[in-house]
């Protein structure tokens, strides 16, 4: 394809994109200045029930972390061999 | 006996650590687990904070695995910053190398899509280009422009159904299908929009981001993907109102 | 020193609350009681979007309280230069009615530690907050108040008691001061000395703004009563009880609510306001 060919070609594919667009309804969205927020906060509170909670050593090494498999997706196979499950785990890590 | 700041901070972080001497509970006794108090507030609000910034992880490794998970992170990569919005930003690579997770190789990635979600939540506003401006253009200046995108705009590659799982997870989406997806995050207005895509299309958006020629980055795509549809990837940029100028300069 | 004119009071003789995003409708459409809010600095610090945009809207209504909850005054290193141009910088746009941090330390070793923690009341520390607090006002060109914490325990090489301490940082900077009426009972039970005899003795000429909030109950190694500052719940009643001393003998200061975790419906929190403007309207005739 010349070079010419190819900006119509390339031109043609963004003038659909902004028909598209125009003619889709983004004028109706308004600035919604209400929503949830995505990340924690700074606070000055101190945490609830906290002398007893969280605080204990851990030692996650070794076997102590393998998890099991569990889930709707369990066993499924991606791209080869890899398995996991991709929806929750339904047991904790043993402690 | 005084008590320095350096010795209450390794006490505050290694809880296997004695209370500083020098801490009592004002009747000249020991402190105890008063300073327990603030060990936990520094662990539990933490812990919150990256549970805020990582739904969909805790969702799938559920909230006790999740606390334990955190506490690992948070000891080894502690806030470097005062601005707790943004902290965690280890946390994808940290579960990358987290050997007792690395069967669910998904985590990393996904880990990775919620940062990008809450990056661009926070990124600064800017106004789409007017699309007259682009209708304005000759065929040649289309190709042979450069396009400034958003600073909201962010894209992650996976080898995952990323996009399923979060979907699957956050917004009860379908099950999460088995091929894998890269996703381009926009925010047209307040709220970031998650969009799976071909690796073609992530790859032309990246060009595009990296400030490469519309012609360009459309051919890099097309060599990956002869399927690659230049037209529904403009549409998206457009519609995330991710393109902010054109620069038709040479 | 500024000028010595000064009054502390910059925000409204009345009640407010500490904003939280999930109130932005009901505050915007039916804030009852409240004439202005609180937000945390650093949880306006983003570069845009959302939290930003509700600022803006919620400042063209309401007077705005900044404070501050990650600068580590009492930090034993110098302050953050990079989060001091940030104070500015939200100060510049905003221009809110008043400024406030906290008698505590959270970084260290360039970790933040995100907590309040404590500090000794030795001459050391004196100096160290004095000139954090001059370089802090320098660095946003207004005064701020200086709020006391609520304490877990003491530190033994303590040579001032707070009251005495505060004042003496208030006098050499010529700082307000924030009075936590919460953290007084909450410190006052947990180190087993008389919250009235705090307020008593509290520099009350300099105090802007008063702050209220709920606290959990523990207990210590001992069995003896530890409470903690948990800002989830309601106000308990000994604390209200606590203010109509202060403001018997303070006069009528803005009183703000701080409702920070377990955050209740907008209706509730207006409730609480509405019990502090209970509160502050026989002081204010």
């Amino acid at each position: 394809m010349s070079k010419a060919m190819k900006s119509i070609a390339i031109a043609g594919a963004v003038t659909a994109a902004l028909a598209a667009h125009t003619s889709t309804a983004v004028a109706a969205e308004k600035e919604k200045c209400f929503g949830i927020s995505l990340a924690g906060q700074n606070d000055c509170a101190a945490g609830e029930g906290t002398t007893c909670a969280g605080t204990s050593t851990v030692d996650y090494q070794g076997n102590a972390w393998t998890l099991v498999d569990a889930g709707t997706c369990e066993g499924m196979e991606i791209e080869g061999d890899r398995m996991g499950s991709l929806t929750a785990l339904d047991r904790d890590l043993p402690s | 006996m005084n008590v320095t700041q350096t010795g209450f901070h390794e006490a505050l972080l290694d809880p296997s650590r004695p209370v500083p001497k020098g801490l009592s509970n004002g009747q000249g006794d020991p402190a105890g687990r008063r300073f327990s108090v603030y060990r936990n507030n520094v662990v539990l609000s933490l812990t919150s904070a990256l549970e805020t910034a990582f739904p969909a992880i805790a969702k799938l490794v559920g909230p006790e695995n999740f606390s334990k998970v955190a506490r690992l992170f948070l000891a080894r990569h502690p806030p470097s910053s005062p601005l707790i919005m943004y902290y965690g930003e280890e946390f994808p690579d940290f579960l990358e190398g987290f050997e007792p997770l690395r069967r669910y190789g998904h985590l990393p990635d996904l880990a990775r899509l919620e940062q990008a979600r809450r990056e661009s939540y926070h990124a600064a506003d800017s106004t789409p280009v007017d699309i007259q401006e682009i209708q304005s253009l000759t065929p040649d200046q289309i190709s042979e422009s450069r396009y400034e995108l958003a600073p909201t705009v962010r894209i992650i590659h996976s080898s995952w159904p990323i996009y399923d799982i979060w979907s699957y997870n956050i917004e009860n989406g379908p099950e999460p299908g088995t091929r894998s997806q890269n996703v381009i995050v926009t925010r047209p207005f307040f709220d970031p929009i998650s969009t799976p895509v071909s690796n073609a299309t992530a790859k032309f958006a990246e060009a595009i981001q990296n400030g490469m020629k519309m012609g360009d980055a459309h051919d890099l795509a097309t060599e990956l993907d002869s399927d690659f549809n230049l037209s529904e990837a403009f549409g998206l940029l457009l519609r995330g109102h991710a393109i902010i100028s054109i620069n038709t300069g040479v | 020193m500024l000028d010595t004119l000064y009054t502390p009071i910059s925000l409204p003789m009345s009640p407010g609350v500490g904003y939280k995003p999930q109130h932005f409708s009901d505050i915007m459409e039916n804030p009852g009681p409240v004439e202005w809010l609180e937000i945390h600095a650093e949880n306006y610090m983003g570069a845009g979007g959302r939290p930003l945009a509700q600022l803006r809207h919620l400042s063209e209504k309401f007077a705005i309280s900044v404070h501050g909850v990650g600068l580590s005054i009492g930090g034993e290193e110098p302050l953050n230069e990079e989060h001091l141009s940030r104070l500015r910088h939200l100060c510049d746009w905003l221009k809110p009615a008043s400024f406030s941090e906290h008698l505590a330390w959270s970084t260290h070793d360039s970790h933040f530690l995100n907590d309040l923690l404590p500090l000794p009341y030795t001459k050391k520390t004196l100096n160290r907050i004095i000139e954090h607090i001059n370089r802090l006002q320098e660095a946003i060109g207004r005064r701020m108040l200086l709020e006391n914490p609520s304490s877990y325990l003491a530190f033994e090489e303590s040579e001032y008691g707070e009251t005495e301490f505060l004042d003496e940082i208030a006098k050499r900077t010529g700082c307000g001061l924030l009075l936590d009426v919460n953290n007084v009972f909450v410190s006052a039970t947990n180190l087993k000395v008389s919250a009235r005899e705090y307020i008593n003795s509290f520099p009350l000429t300099r105090v802007g703004e008063i702050h209220l909030g709920g606290h959990d109950k523990d207990v210590d190694d001992y069995g003896e009563p530890l409470l903690i500052d948990s800002h989830n719940q309601k106000v308990a009643d000994s604390v209200w009880t606590l203010l109509d001393h202060t403001l018997g003998l303070s006069g009528p200061r803005p009183i703000l609510i701080e409702w920070d975790s377990s955050i209740p419906e907008w209706t509730e929190l207006a409730n609480e306001a509405r019990r502090a403007e209970s509160a502050l309207s026989p002081v204010r005739a």
